[in-house]
């Protein structure tokens, strides 16, 4: 250890004499990446070691990334995490809700790494969080459902009942019913971020009970699939275009860019200038994009168009009130919008919206 | 009801397939815990061949094939070199996992048309609930088929005799002059095809798709239900079927509206798996484990 250390303190010597700038004679910043699921899911990680691989083309021999990939939420999580931090990596992004309280817990224990937190609300001075305002584009996605359906009925596959989802949930209703007031969404949950086999099961008992459009919150191109070999159902892709798997049903898509972030916040850390915060950029940031609108006549394309135009200006905000949760409590002042707070830890269901929710 | 039903025979399937092929490796005495690392490499070589010859039959196939190639690779470890199955087991599951991710890399997020269904569309739809007889593709019934081959080759053939006397008692067929390990390797080779298939069918006909770690852990529920199931093909079969009709039931009973949290749901096809079988089957066949399961067997002469 001492010689190797001399050797590199020699390195930096030479390297200062020689007159070439002190950076190359430096060690590469070790970039850490936990993934809840595979990066073979071309869904949610999927998008997220997309970001990762921007970040070796952006700045090459400067940094060192690794990844572990389907890591489950939980104790395990912690270890991955520890393992991470203590073999030199510097700054560790942890892509998934259920990651946040083992981040914190070794964000405590290790000062001087730098920890990023994707869609969690816990925050210390080496914490930063980050999510990207999906639910703008679920918006999007609501009023293309509220202009598609037929039936009235939407089928909706979460993964779990957490304030991401049912962000995502809500945002989706309040589009739908924008333009189409007496639609009602079913929302089942998978238990799963990731099962290919289940996902598409719940979807196939949506489309049985009538629904004939499907979002989804799950991260595989399953339920999609699942709404093309139906024949007529309709659907959206997750977090990747993923028109390949229904080139008849899919609608559109929300893409999850988050090349923009990782490649700013890397920055940060080379140049010293690395503070925690918390980021949640939407469609107007570019951490999120809308794919492709397609299979729908054109006056729903230019509406969606319309919506996403208006949201990205600030034009419209998606949680402006009044909005009532299904129990008729007001959660939200007529001429007041949602501050990022309670959207963070929201845990309600709009009108319109049936399944389960644990109280 | 229909639709449910259909949706708990597709998903049994695949279970089934890998039920069944490590019931006949148990009973021939080797337990082999790679039947999840199996599953993976014959879903990604399945689909990587019906993609490029656009032939389910033949990705099935391949599935097999590579279901058989893990197995050859289990049996030269556990029974050529006497390794402790257990660890040989475990470590196939976990070469399997990557392995497959490896193979697969490149066909993330490409897709493959749906299995069609084996009966002409009408047969479906001449009698009432037609479809949730005659509308599935050739693998279930294959499925099914192999379920009741196996049952009577364990049951009833002379051979099934002897490869059950090699997982009860090796060293008793051995001194009768049985092939104890060329049994044991038949069995575990059929083993694999058998798991091979099951991962076929999930990446050709469930969901024809290669997702990375798409079995999602029913290599273990298999292995789960022979143990649960007294080692019985038929107890086997309806642990397959119950299983995987408890869990369509959450996401349909989900839609009727019946109220519990999800995490119950979840839990669910769990425990009215291992209550049905450890009380009806377990009672029934307490103590009819093979004698020999896990043991190495080394020909003493």
């Amino acid at each position: 250890m001492i010689l190797r250390r001399s050797l590199l303190i020699g390195a930096a010597a030479l390297a200062m004499a020689s007159g070439a700038p002190a950076a190359f004679a430096e060690e590469p910043l070790k970039i850490g990446f936990i993934y809840v699921g595979p990066i073979g899911d071309f869904g949610w990680s999927y998008q997220h070691d997309q970001g990762r691989l921007a970040l070796e083309k952006e700045f090459g021999d400067r940094v060192q990334t690794t990844y572990v990939e389907s890591v489950p939420e939980g104790p395990d999580a912690e270890r991955v995490l520890r393992q991470l931090a203590t073999s030199g990596h510097k700054l560790i992004f942890a892509t998934s809700f259920g990651f946040m309280d083992a981040t914190a817990k070794v964000a405590k224990a290790f000062p001087d790494v730098k920890f990023e937190h994707a869609t969690g609300y816990t925050r210390a001075d080496n914490l930063a969080t980050y999510s990207g305002r999906f639910e703008e584009g679920r918006y999007i996605l609501g009023v293309i459902a509220g202009k598609t359906t037929q039936s009235g009925k939407i089928g909706y596959i979460g993964a779990f009942p957490i304030p991401e989802v049912l962000r995502g949930v809500n945002a989706f209703t309040l589009g739908l019913q924008s333009v189409n007031p007496e639609a009602t969404v079913s929302v089942v949950w998978a238990n799963t971020w990731y099962d290919p086999g289940k996902e598409a099961d719940a979807a196939r008992a949506v489309i049985a009970q009538g629904a004939d459009v499907i979002a989804q919150h799950t991260d595989s191109p399953a339920p999609l699939q699942a709404a093309e070999n139906s024949g007529t159902v309709k659907a959206f892709g997750q977090a990747s275009d993923m028109i390949k798997f229904a080139p008849t049903a899919q609608l559109t898509a929300i893409v999850d860019d988050w090349a923009p972030y990782y490649i700013g916040r890397v920055q940060a850390v080379l140049d010293g200038t690395w503070e925690s915060q918390d980021h949640w950029g939407g469609l107007a940031a570019g951490d999120v994009h809308m794919a492709p609108y397609t299979n729908m006549p054109d006056e729903v394309k230019a509406l969606a168009e319309e919506t996403q135009a208006k949201i990205a200006s600030g034009e419209l905000n998606i949680f402006s009130g009044p909005i009532s949760d299904r129990d008729g409590t007001e959660r939200v002042a007529a001429g007041e919008a949602l501050d990022d707070a309670a959207q963070l830890e929201m845990n309600w269901f709009v009108k319109g919206v049936q399944g389960d929710l644990p109280d | 009801m229909e639709a449910f039903f259909a949706a708990m025979i597709v998903a049994a399937t695949p279970l089934l397939f890998a039920a069944l092929g490590e019931l006949v490796a148990e009973r021939s005495g080797v337990l082999n815990l790679g039947v999840e690392g199996m599953m993976l490499v014959g879903a990604v070589c399945a689909f990587i061949v019906a993609l490029s010859t656009g032939s389910t039959a033949l990705g099935a196939f391949a599935g097999a094939a590579a279901g058989v190639a893990m197995a050859g690779l289990f049996a030269l470890l556990a029974l050529g070199f006497s390794a402790n199955q257990a660890a040989a087991g475990l470590a196939l599951t976990i070469f399997g996992g990557g392995l497959s991710g490896l193979l697969g890399a490149s066909y993330v997020g490409v897709p493959l048309p749906k299995a069609q269904p084996l009966f002409p569309a009408s047969w479906a739809e001449a009698i009432p609930y037609g479809k949730a007889i005659f509308g599935y593709d050739a693998m279930v019934y294959l499925a099914w088929a192999s379920a009741a081959a196996i049952w009577w080759f364990l049951a009833r053939a002379r051979s099934g005799l002897k490869l059950r006397a090699a997982g009860d008692n090796a060293e008793s067929g051995h001194a009768l002059g049985l092939p104890v390990l060329r049994i044991r390797l038949l069995a575990v080779l059929f083993g694999g095809a058998m798991a091979g298939l099951g991962g076929a069918y999930l990446s050709l006909a469930y969901t024809p798709m290669w997702g990375e770690g798409m079995t999602a852990g029913r290599g273990w529920i298999a292995l789960a239900l022979v143990v649960f199931a007294g080692w019985r093909v038929g107890w086997a079969a309806a642990g397959a079927v119950l299983f995987a009709a408890v869990t369509q039931l959450q996401f349909y009973a989900q839609g009727w509206g019946w109220r519990a949290p999800s995490q119950f749901w979840a839990a669910a096809p769990y425990l009215a798996t291992i209550l049905a079988l450890a009380l009806l089957a377990g009672r029934r066949t307490a103590g009819s484990a093979p004698a020999a399961l896990g043991r190495i067997f080394r020909p003493s002469s």
